[in-house]
């Protein structure tokens, strides 16, 4: 479904991707791994075109996306819940709901947007209970939830997530991670970029570990768990976080 | 005949070249990280892991030859440390010392399925009762078809390489039906059979598979006829991991298919290292894709062979190799033609009452290189008439001239004159070599 082939990326002059390649097939979730600074967002952002690879091709369903701004990629069936959420605080849940449905022509939305807000809320049911109350008082799981519903809305056949536990209570942390697998059931593809490895390749079906712009492993799930290369360096062997499942 | 895993072994081309590419750049880093002798060789050639943008690139990177593993005697070229190695193997030292090899964890999970899916090709599934008829020890095979058999869920006999009589009577009692040996192993099992009158009804076996020497589709016709079988070939190299590289299919006269999922083959001229074509014969290359504890990049294995990526009838989409044809030290060059002792001996074997074994003798008089090939001649065809005798000799000399497209003698010598050729005994004496030494 997505294909990344030797993409090289650069803040400035910086080189951030040194030719990293990667696939995700249709109904996987793929997670890349890797230390801070590995190059795990800047794959998602050149993915989703908020930047633009220098070399290196990326096809999606067969055709390239390189060069096309993010709205196109969107249209495509591509979108990012980013890091930090980036929800507009002041709004209220619904219409930030609303706002993951900007780029639809008014006959398109008023054909769907309904229907999509019932899934969605049917995912996470507290988006019901909170629809109309402003996203900034929701507590910072129920904005990840937000944040992902919103990304939804756009109907994505792939789902780029960034971080999704990032800052958020074990318990909240949790029941984001108990909800990704259910996204396959909606026909829904998860590119997921997680600090949280053990949490990630618990849920993946396939990994690749990230170091310095590198890719250095690439394997199911299974196989990168029981690396030990892999748990020395990302999983903090021997330390577990009280929610997590072995 | 089942093919093990299907999702990996009918992958659409484009998908596994994707795969192929992802996890070279991924051993590609991984080298250039953590082992020192791939650094510096890269460093030489002034060469980055991220200059490796498609698979055309790995001609870019360096040769590894059997020389550097012993170089880094026993664990220079690992990648990991020690405490993650799981299990340590070593190949033969003939000629010096051993090279090691070991695995991880991971590596034996591979392993274990690779062997298996070589095994189911040749027809083996968990209904089958495997005898292994290869030594267990330092080296790969034993353990490697061990584990493969076992992953299948197979009842596996651990005999070991021993005299054939003790494998007929393990073979009848324990109800063998896939023999796993060498295939002049496999000859001797037969021959002892045939001489000892056991009835083929007495055995349940069903499958040969044979391997870790090169062998003839002649050697193969007469193991399948005395022992009732299928035989198939199947290939590896304990260098880069050990049996499970490739293997027959049903359609066993196409070639082995190999695992490329996890090893990326070439075939390279052995004198320039030039990438050849499909379909030309050259030195098989292989660089392990997915190996943790010793990843090895090009390794130049010494074994003749060619490439072959019309797909296959079987449903695989994997590349298939020739069965090895035989060592680049023993291809000889005569008058620009290069010789194979396996063209040698198909011709031989196809001549009625001939053994195959012979030695060639290449020598060079008055400027121009001459061959000989003495055939040894069995007790039988002695007794009979001298005309007999000449008229064989003459039928081996336009054979030979015909299969290698140039003048050859032919000289027939008195039985067990000439060693069995089995392993690696000596069949080229190239004389013009030696001369030239002397200047």
């Amino acid at each position: 479904m997505l294909v990344v082939r030797s993409a090289e990326t650069y803040y400035g002059n910086i080189q951030a991707l040194k030719g990293v390649s990667l696939h995700v097939n249709e109904g996987e979730i793929v997670a890349l791994i890797g230390a801070n600074g590995a190059g795990k967002t800047t794959t998602l952002r050149t993915i989703s075109g908020m930047l633009a690879p220098r070399r290196g091709e990326i096809a999606f369903g067969g055709r390239s996306i390189v060069g096309l701004p993010p709205e196109a990629i969107v249209r495509a069936g591509i979108s990012q819940v980013p890091e930090g959420r980036r929800l507009f605080t002041t709004l209220s849940v619904r219409d930030n709901l609303l706002l993951g449905a900007y780029h639809l022509s008014w006959r398109e939305k008023r054909a769907r947007v309904r229907g999509d807000l019932e899934r969605i809320c049917s995912l996470f049911p507290v988006l019901r209970e909170r629809a109309d109350q402003v996203s900034g008082t929701l507590s910072g799981g129920e904005q990840q939830m937000l944040a992902i519903g919103r990304a939804l809305m756009s109907r994505p056949r792939l789902l780029l997530l960034d971080e999704p536990s990032l800052g958020l209570a074990p318990r909240a942390a949790r029941t984001i991670f108990d909800a990704i697998p259910r996204f396959r059931g909606q026909g829904l593809t998860v590119l997921l970029v997680e600090q949280n490895a053990r949490a990630a390749l618990q849920i993946a079906d396939r990994a690749y570990v990230l170091e310095t712009g590198r890719a250095v492993m690439e394997g199911s799930a299974q196989e990168l768990l029981s690396q030990r290369e892999v748990q020395r360096a990302y999983l903090g062997r021997g330390y577990r976080q009280v929610w997590e499942d072995e | 005949m089942p093919i093990w895993n299907p999702r990996a072994e009918t992958m659409a081309r484009a998908e596994l070249e994707q795969l192929q590419l992802e996890r070279l750049q991924a051993i590609g880093n991984r080298i250039w990280e953590s082992v020192p002798f791939y650094r510096r060789r890269f460093e030489g050639l002034g060469l980055m892991p991220e200059h490796v943008r498609s698979l055309d690139d790995l001609r870019l990177l360096p040769f590894t030859v059997k020389e550097d593993l012993r170089t880094g005697y026993p664990y220079d070229l690992f990648a990991v440390p020690l405490r993650e190695v799981v299990r340590i193997h070593g190949s033969s030292g003939t000629t010096g010392r051993p090279t090691v090899v070991g695995y991880t964890k991971n590596d034996l999970r591979h392993w274990r399925e690779l062997v298996a899916r070589v095994l189911s090709a040749g027809g083996m599934t968990k209904d089958d009762v495997v005898q292994i008829a290869f030594s267990y020890g330092l080296l790969t095979d034993a353990f490697g078809l061990h584990q493969g058999a076992e992953e299948i869920g197979a009842s596996v006999i651990p005999v070991s390489a021993g005299r054939p009589e003790e494998q007929i009577g393990i073979m009848e009692d324990f109800r063998t039906t896939a023999l796993v040996g060498t295939p002049s192993h496999a000859l001797q099992i037969a021959e002892m059979l045939e001489k000892r009158g056991v009835a083929r009804s007495r055995l349940h076996l069903r499958w040969g598979i044979l391997g870790a020497e090169p062998w003839s589709e002649a050697t193969r016709r007469k193991i399948e006829s005395l022992l009732g079988i299928s035989a198939t070939d199947n290939y590896g190299i304990s260098e880069v991991m050990g049996p499970g590289v490739s293997g027959e299919c049903e359609n066993r006269k196409r070639g082995l298919h190999i695992n490329e999922d996890h090893f990326l083959c070439e075939v390279v001229d052995p004198e320039s290292g030039e990438v050849l074509p499909p379909g030309e014969t050259g030195e098989l290359v292989i660089t392990t894709l997915t190996k943790e504890a010793l990843p090895i990049i090009r390794y130049r294995t010494g074994d003749l062979t060619a490439l072959d990526p019309e797909p296959c009838g079987c449903g695989r989409t994997l590349v298939r190799m020739a069965r090895i044809s035989g060592r680049t030290d023993d291809m000889f060059v005569v008058g620009g033609v290069k010789v194979l002792p396996s063209q040698i001996e198909e011709v031989i074997s196809g001549v009625e009452g001939l053994e195959p074994r012979y030695v060639v003798v290449v020598d060079r008089q008055d400027g121009a290189d001459t061959v000989e090939v003495q055939v040894e001649v069995p007790g039988a065809l002695l007794t009979g008439d001298v005309r007999h005798l000449l008229s064989t000799q003459e039928l081996v000399r336009q054979r030979l001239e015909a299969a290698l497209g140039l003048g050859v003698e032919v000289k027939l010598v008195e039985p067990r004159t000439i060693a069995p050729s089995e392993g690696r005994t000596q069949k080229i004496i190239d004389r013009r070599t030696s001369e030239g030494s002397d200047f």
